[in-house]
């Protein structure tokens, strides 16, 4: 934060800032210093806040043409896609905007994960951007299930049952979600209401992700607590601003690939099939970005085992603040934890494939390999590797030479460089 | 920034080939079709559409349903491109029922370019009860309901054979070599001259099962045509877009010592 008072220089100004401080608000965001080594897996915040404002706006274009309701939800779709203006662009968006939302938010976390952003002072962050995520799920799942397709509605069926496995009341829990004796009418409808509320809880939360962002600052490649304001910082306006717009517009060239040319690819085809109760498909596969945690759910042979697990699977991300016991912050200075950190991306996206793949033969025993290995990351490796570990010299300051062995003054910049 | 670069975009590729799609054991790979819609800039064939529809309306429509789709579609931009009269004949061809009138009946009047395409059934039970059990799907947006897309659909049409030895089959029961699970209650109706097309082209089962897919495939994605050519415009805008951001960020960082 700036530390000077900012004083408006019209009388108008003056006035509405005495009573209301937005002008003071809108100086903190343009000065708020920025360390000026942060790297393009820095970018992800802004096309982040991007993507959920484009499926807020492109979401409420289609609840105006989208009917929910068990015999018509279908059609509906069909109607914007082929009689509403634009409908096919404005569909096409939204539903590879969120596959795009959680290839951003993946690359999000995982950057996160490597450069230590989630620990101290950067809590709280961590904790209301994991609740963020949590929440892009439900609304993702839910969703989805609006067409009211095959997938639509074999995958509500199979994810709203996982609550039956809880003990006693699961199958009251499970009547009481549904609002039926089965997935229908009054499930897709109280589907399309919250998945109309979910995103502006979303936004509230990603309000307070950065307001607790800026109270410590970011954190930054080095992973060093940087002086603010100071050499090493940059004002958020114009740096900041003009390298997260770059960064956005090679990510919606991305976007726009998918939207004007594989509009489908990432979808299941069995979805553009009218929602059946009778006919089961052969495979019942949730949307890509739920696919790890698929996996974990069904390498547990009981119900509630598997569910326990994987809702673990999430949680567990909640305390990894207090998980990881080094006090250096960056994998960059650490050399054991950095390849611990590569072989749990390739654990994931294993867990990804095989949560696409049948439940039986090597994909169950890769996938039960996949989640013990998961869990053994975040509960063993990550607080015995902090506490053994030799890290690398640290530098002292983003441009400054290192503080202990003193051997390579460059290696800051090297770091710079490097990242 | 090179590295993070494609770093970025090796984790793109590993997560999208992290959800490769399930592939039931039976299946025999569609035959792959170059057709005149794929890639970035694809469009339809004009003629191949207006035949894919006679094959479409003297064939498939005794049974399948098209009901997503209105006779005006048939005229609009990107599609068969029928004249305005040869859509308001196409649809008055059709009696439409309609109703209630002013005395509470039903009536039918001959279709107007706005009506929606026929069925030939009045509900799914209907059509399920008709053809022997099995409901004949609606074809609106059939190509994008099956993996493999247009492929798979002609791949069907002309992958009629006789069972291999040692595979019965019940009565109506036919032996297709791409169909999942090889059996399809879907008789072979495809047969060389069938139809006799308007514009001269020889009816061979081959041509009328790419004509058809062709149409299909139009009526799943009516807007193909325009969202490729809108794609276009709207990358190569981003493109420039971003090249100017690019140097004007170059610019801006040049101010201070740091790389960018």
């Amino acid at each position: 934060m700036s530390e000077h008072e900012y004083v408006p220089k019209s009388k108008a100004g003056k006035w509405l800032n005495d009573r209301l401080p937005l002008l003071t608000l809108g100086a903190h965001l343009t000065d708020y210093p920025t360390p000026k080594n942060l790297n393009y897996w820095w970018t992800f915040g802004g096309i982040l806040t991007f993507c959920l404002l484009t499926q807020i706006v492109t979401g409420i274009v289609l609840a105006m043409h989208y009917v929910a309701h068990a015999d018509l939800a279908f059609a509906s779709v069909e109607h914007i896609m082929r009689d509403v203006n634009y409908g096919w662009l404005i569909r096409y968006i939204h539903s590879n905007g969120a596959s795009m939302f959680f290839l951003a938010v993946y690359i999000h976390i995982f950057r996160s994960l490597f450069y230590g952003s989630y620990k101290s002072p950067r809590e709280v962050i961590w904790i209301i951007g994991l609740m963020i995520y949590l929440l892009m799920m439900a609304a993702a799942f839910m969703g989805y299930v609006l067409p009211w397709g095959q997938m639509s509605f074999w995958g509500a069926t199979v994810i709203t049952n996982l609550f039956s496995a809880i003990p006693l009341v699961g199958d009251s829990i499970t009547t009481w979600l549904w609002g039926a004796y089965s997935v229908d009418n009054p499930t897709l409808n109280r589907f399309f209401s919250l998945h109309y509320l979910i995103p502006f809880l979303i936004l509230g939360l990603v309000v307070l992700h950065i307001w607790a962002l800026h109270v410590p600052g970011n954190n930054n490649p080095v992973g060093i607590d940087i002086k603010k304001p100071s050499k090493d910082t940059v004002p958020f306006h114009p740096y900041i601003t003009i390298k997260d717009a770059f960064a956005l517009l090679v990510f919606m060239i991305i976007f726009a690939g998918f939207v004007f040319f594989t509009p489908n690819v990432l979808g299941h085809s069995d979805n553009y099939i009218p929602a059946n109760p009778l006919v089961t498909p052969a495979h019942i596969v949730p949307e890509w970005y739920l696919l790890p945690f698929y996996a974990i759910l069904r390498s547990v042979p009981d119900k509630l085992g598997g569910v326990i697990l994987m809702f673990s699977a999430i949680f567990i991300l909640f305390v990894l603040p207090w998980l990881d016991t080094s006090k250096v912050r960056s994998a960059v200075f650490r050399p054991i934890y950095r390849q611990f950190f590569w072989i749990l991306v390739i654990d994931v996206l294993m867990l990804g494939y095989v949560g696409a793949m049948p439940a039986e033969g090597v994909y169950l025993v890769l996938a039960r390999v996949g989640t013990i290995y998961y869990f053994l990351h975040f509960i063993v490796v990550m607080p015995v590797v902090g506490y053994l570990e030799k890290t690398d010299p640290i530098p002292m300051s983003i441009s400054e030479p290192v503080m202990s062995g003193g051997a390579e003054p460059s290696i800051a910049r090297k770091v710079n460089d490097k990242v | 920034m090179t590295k993070s670069k494609l770093g970025l975009s090796v984790l793109s590729l590993l997560l999208l080939i992290s959800f490769k799609p399930l592939q039931s054991a039976e299946m025999v790979d569609p035959i792959k079709v170059d057709w005149s819609f794929k890639g970035l800039t694809g469009t339809f064939d004009r003629a191949s559409l207006q035949r894919g529809f006679q094959v479409y309306k003297e064939v498939c429509a005794s049974c399948h349903s098209m009901q997503y789709l209105s006779y005006r579609n048939l005229g609009e931009p990107g599609g068969p491109e029928f004249s305005e009269q040869e859509v308001k004949a196409i649809a008055a061809s059709f009696e439409i029922e309609d109703g209630p009138d002013a005395q509470g009946e039903m009536f039918t009047r001959p279709g107007k370019p706005s009506d929606k395409f026929k069925s030939p059934y009045p509900n799914v039970q209907a059509a399920t009860a008709a053809n022997g059990g099995a409901y004949p799907p609606d074809m609106s947006v059939l190509v994008k309901a099956r993996k493999g897309g247009a492929n798979y659909i002609y791949s069907v049409l002309v992958g009629y054979e006789d069972p291999p030895p040692g595979v019965k089959l019940d009565d109506g029961v036919y032996y297709n070599k791409y169909m999942a699970g090889n059996k399809i209650k879907m008789p072979n109706n495809l047969m060389d001259g069938l139809v006799e097309y308007a514009d001269g082209t020889e009816s061979t089962v081959d041509q009328m099962a790419k004509d058809v897919t062709t149409f299909l495939a139009w009526a799943a994605e009516p807007e193909l045509e325009e969202r490729h050519k809108t794609g276009v415009k709207v990358i190569i805008y981003l493109v420039l877009l971003t090249l100017l951001v690019y140097l004007s960020m170059k610019k801006i960082w040049s101010r201070i010592d740091t790389e960018v």
